[in-house]
């Protein structure tokens, strides 16, 4: 976005235009990529199980940002990281989603494919 | 962006609430859209079924998804407002790590999932190395 030239709200014609720009159209399918990742992970886990784990990007990214960009960690940052990467282990390990008793039509077509 | 609608840099007061204000918004649009996707149901199963286009209609046919999306766009508008008016080293750390917190709070008391001693650790974790994070680059920007 920051190639492009300065977009002012009384020309919201080139914001329409900018969506059609290559990086930015390829930034938006991957977003949309994720969202449904992300709506999947919800279908079957629970919020409090996919929120901590979907934390770990931060950490992809800072290091995609140290070791293809070059860019530098500070001490700080690198805490970070360790910070995240232990709790999203943590998270992990445990059941992804609350024990519920069945619904009970859902029930009943469990039993009907046992039989 | 240089339009802004206070002449001096906002107050403590005003810095929180607009924090606030981010942090409740995408909080109620991660609750609402968890709430729908559960009322959905396991979209492998309704995939398996009904093929892809199913899985797409049963997800963009439920209210409660879109009222979850429209507070998620909702956080993302007060998120520009805020950075309108405050440093981006305040409001992406803050925003960012405390909705892992708030989200644990409303996961356990609305959503009513199990959130035992692991995953309060792991969120409280996940939520200080997301500030650490966002945070440290202060440190090479002046």
């Amino acid at each position: 976005m920051t190639h492009l030239p300065a977009i002012s709200l009384a020309h919201s014609a080139t914001l329409i235009a900018a969506v059609f720009t290559p990086w930015v159209a390829v930034g938006i399918g991957l977003l949309i990529g994720f969202f449904s990742c992300y709506l999947t992970a919800l279908s079957w886990a629970d919020l409090t199980y996919v929120l901590p784990a979907t934390a770990i990007g931060n950490v992809f990214v800072a290091l995609l940002s140290r070791f293809w960009l070059h860019e530098p960690i500070s001490l700080e940052r690198w805490a970070g990281i360790l910070l995240i990467t232990v709790g999203v282990g943590f998270v992990a390990q445990g059941p992804p989603l609350t024990e519920r008793p069945p619904a009970e039509p859902k029930a009943v077509l469990q039993e009907e494919q046992v039989l | 962006m240089t339009f802004s609608y206070f002449a001096v840099t906002p107050g403590p007061w005003s810095a929180t609430a607009m924090i606030a204000a981010i942090i409740v918004t995408s909080t109620a649009g991660e609750v609402l859209t968890a709430a729908a996707m559960k009322s959905i149901g396991d979209l492998d199963d309704i995939r398996a079924q009904s093929g892809m286009k199913g899985a797409i209609r049963a997800v963009v046919t439920c209210p409660l998804f879109f009222a979850g999306v429209s507070f998620l766009a909702l956080s993302f508008f007060s998120l520009l407002f805020a950075l309108n008016h405050l440093n981006l080293s305040l409001v992406a750390p803050a925003s960012a790590s405390l909705t892992l917190v708030t989200n644990a709070v409303a996961g356990k008391f609305i959503l009513k999932e199990n959130v035992d001693r692991r995953r309060w650790v792991s969120a409280v974790l996940v939520c200080i190395g997301v500030y650490l994070l966002a945070h440290g680059g202060a440190a090479f920007s002046h």
